[in-house]
């Protein structure tokens, strides 16, 4: 037979025998597709999520706080997320703002919350000072304009509009701590802008001016140790300022040893972590091993979902030993039985990859949603990552390969006596 | 020139305790295109065996079996698949269709061994059988007697040199077992194919011209035959 015959005749077989058992077949291309589907969601989301989170600082090269640890600073400053390791002085943000090393200095102040999303007392530059890869302004507005630092208006990330209802003339009442049911202020800030999605976690803050923070009713300002509470109408003198923290831009890469060496070892109450990028680096690296484990537990799973295919077809060759014996007497090749099982298993593992790619899918939109909900952090499903080629690969070689142990049974068939009787 | 010849041909079947047991030993026998040849003989006498030499599904410890010019017993096994594929036809006494195929892919399975797909032959040779209206009927949904006719144009697919048949009609009635001989006959006829025929049954046996007794070939006697295994 030609090979083109042979390749007929070869489909012909696997298709007519899976069409034939067709419930194993069904059942393990769906195990093979969530094998696979879990590999490629599994590397895909934790690959995006760190480069995610190591290069979301919007264009930010430092972060200055106080004295703790440098992830919970960085979380909490640049990912809103945890909690703030505590107040600096306001001196130290004019310091930086002074400072010919620093190109930009934007402070945060923390400790308000509209309905689980994060309220940052900040200056209205915040909305020019993020820049994107290319150097381009990162948040623009939907709708609306920036706040006025004198008035109690707000601005709101897009996302928190989309899950909150807020938009542009409404009015909220801040509720106090950073999540949770706090207690509401009394104080009524209305909204005058909406940024555009950035997709990322500026996406789900709140912004108000800085005084705003200052004066929000309980509030008690702790700059010079004791407790001040800012009166309506009076200014706030800057000794009793707190900020959380924050976030610098360096005039150059250069600087960022100098700073930190002044913050870091000649102060003992503040942290300058430089450059953030690399700190979120080692908490990746930190907690790489869960990911290692998890990608692990996911091969296993591929090895486990073929060793599947193995055993559906092993379990099938002794009563289609017949089959076999009528094909050989029919003239077919030992060569030809084999391969069409070979191709059986390889077609269980390609189905299975293709309908992987929908469980990927389902997997990576609720874990996104969850990620997003979380962090803000958009995972996009459509970002090539080699997992895309190698899984599938990876997983139609390793279904050809278990397909060689049944079909070396049937390669052995003994036609004559699988045949009938002998007279 | 003959399209059968077989030359000293010999099978052996190991014993439980290790010895040899000849099961056929054929010095000679040869059949011309066109010759229909039936054979009877008792149970256990081999004939199976012989058939499954001829068409090369068991290979001979001994002696050639040559086919259109080919020695099969020469060849390796894939070119002798190949050969059996594309020189004879084979019906067997259950028939073993393929339960999972239609009549007409019964066909064309076979066809796709040999001579490639032909989709019309095969339409006409169910046709022929008197199976038009089964072509999509699968084995489980025919007949004892539609089976068998599925077989004999099965065995047909690939315009052999020769067809063996083997029981052909033992799970058929006197009258279904008449008629389905007949037809084989005349179908070999008309496709130029030789018929070997192997059965018990008097009356199919009296259809035939040329009819012979298995053991007056068969030099082996095979429930009495022991000799010791080869070195």
């Amino acid at each position: 037979m030609s090979i083109v015959s042979d390749w007929g005749t070869l489909t012909h077989l696997a298709r007519r025998s899976l069409r034939q058992h067709a419930l194993s077949t069904i059942v393990t291309v769906l195990s093979v597709a969530l094998a696979s589907g879990l590999v490629m969601s599994v590397v895909a989301i934790q690959t995006q999520a760190r480069d995610a989170f190591q290069s979301g600082t919007g264009g930010f090269d430092a972060v200055l706080g106080a004295r703790g640890s440098a992830v919970q600073l960085v979380l909490n400053t640049v990912f809103h997320l945890e909690t703030s390791p505590g107040n600096i002085p306001w001196s130290d943000y004019q310091q930086l703002l002074g400072d010919r090393r620093v190109k930009a200095a934007i402070p945060y102040a923390v400790g308000d919350h509209y309905r689980g999303f994060r309220i940052v007392g900040t200056t209205a530059s915040v909305f020019e000072a993020f820049t994107n890869a290319t150097g381009a302004p990162l948040m623009t507005f939907g709708s609306g304009r920036a706040f006025d630092p004198g008035r109690m208006e707000a601005v709101v990330g897009s996302y928190v509009a989309d899950r909150t209802g807020l938009r542009v003339g409404d009015t909220f009442h801040p509720s106090h701590g950073i999540s949770g049911h706090g207690h509401e202020h009394e104080y009524e800030y209305v909204v005058v802008g909406v940024t555009a999605p950035t997709n990322s976690p500026l996406d789900r803050v709140v912004w108000i001016p800085l005084e705003g923070v200052f004066r929000m009713d309980g509030h008690a300002l702790h700059g010079t140790g004791e407790p001040f509470i800012a009166v309506a109408g009076e200014a706030i003198p800057d000794e009793h300022k707190q900020v959380s923290s924050v976030l610098v831009k360096l005039a150059s890469p250069a600087f960022g040893e100098q700073l930190s060496r002044e913050f870091n070892q000649k102060r003992s109450d503040t942290t300058f972590v430089w450059p953030i990028a690399s700190t979120m680096a080692s908490l990746f690296d930190k907690i790489g091993w869960v990911n290692r484990v998890f990608e692990l537990v996911s091969y296993l799973v591929i090895i486990v979902a073929t060793a599947a295919i193995l055993a559906s077809l092993y379990n099938t060759i002794n009563e289609r030993r017949r089959e076999f014996a009528i094909l050989r007497a029919l003239g077919a090749r030992r060569q030809t039985v084999l391969a069409s099982i070979v191709l059986e298993s390889t077609t269980i593992a390609f189905l299975g990859t293709v309908a992987g790619l929908l469980v990927y899918a389902l997997i990576f939109v609720i874990a996104g949603w969850a990620v997003r909900d979380r962090t803000g952090v958009v995972l996009t499903i459509w970002a090539w990552h080699d997992t895309y080629w190698l899984t599938p690969t990876l997983t139609v070689a390793l279904g050809a390969l278990a397909g060689l142990v049944p079909a070396l049974k049937a390669y052995a068939t003994d036609v004559a006596s699988n045949l009938e009787r002998i007279s | 020139m003959p399209v059968l010849e077989i030359a000293n041909l010999i099978k052996r079947y190991p014993n439980p305790d290790g010895a040899f047991r000849t099961i056929v030993d054929v010095p000679a026998f040869a059949m011309e295109p066109d010759q229909q040849t039936a054979l009877f003989g008792r149970s256990g006498s081999g004939k199976t065996t012989f058939l499954h030499l001829v068409s090369g599904i068991l290979r001979s410890d001994g002696g050639s079996v040559t086919i259109d010019n080919e020695t099969m017993s020469a060849v390796a096994e894939s070119r002798r698949d190949r050969l059996r594929a594309r020189a004879i036809g084979y019906v067997f006494q259950t028939f073993n269709l393929l339960y999972g195929h239609s009549a007409l892919e019964n066909v064309e399975l076979a066809m796709r061994f040999g001579r490639g797909v032909d989709r019309t032959l095969a339409r006409e040779l169910l046709e022929r059988v008197g199976l038009a209206a089964h072509l999509h009927h699968r084995p489980s949904q025919l007949s004892v007697g539609q089976q068998q006719r599925v077989a004999v144009a099965r065995a047909l697919a690939n315009h052999p040199k020769l067809v063996l048949a083997d029981e052909p009609t033992g799970s058929l009635d006197e009258q279904s077992a008449s008629d389905a001989i007949a037809l084989i006959r005349t179908l070999c006829r008309e496709n130029g194919a030789a018929l070997l025929l192997v059965s018990h049954d008097r009356s199919i046996l009296a259809q035939f011209d040329d009819v012979r007794d298995f053991s007056t070939l068969n030099q082996a006697a095979p429930e009495l035959s022991v000799e010791a295994a080869p070195s």
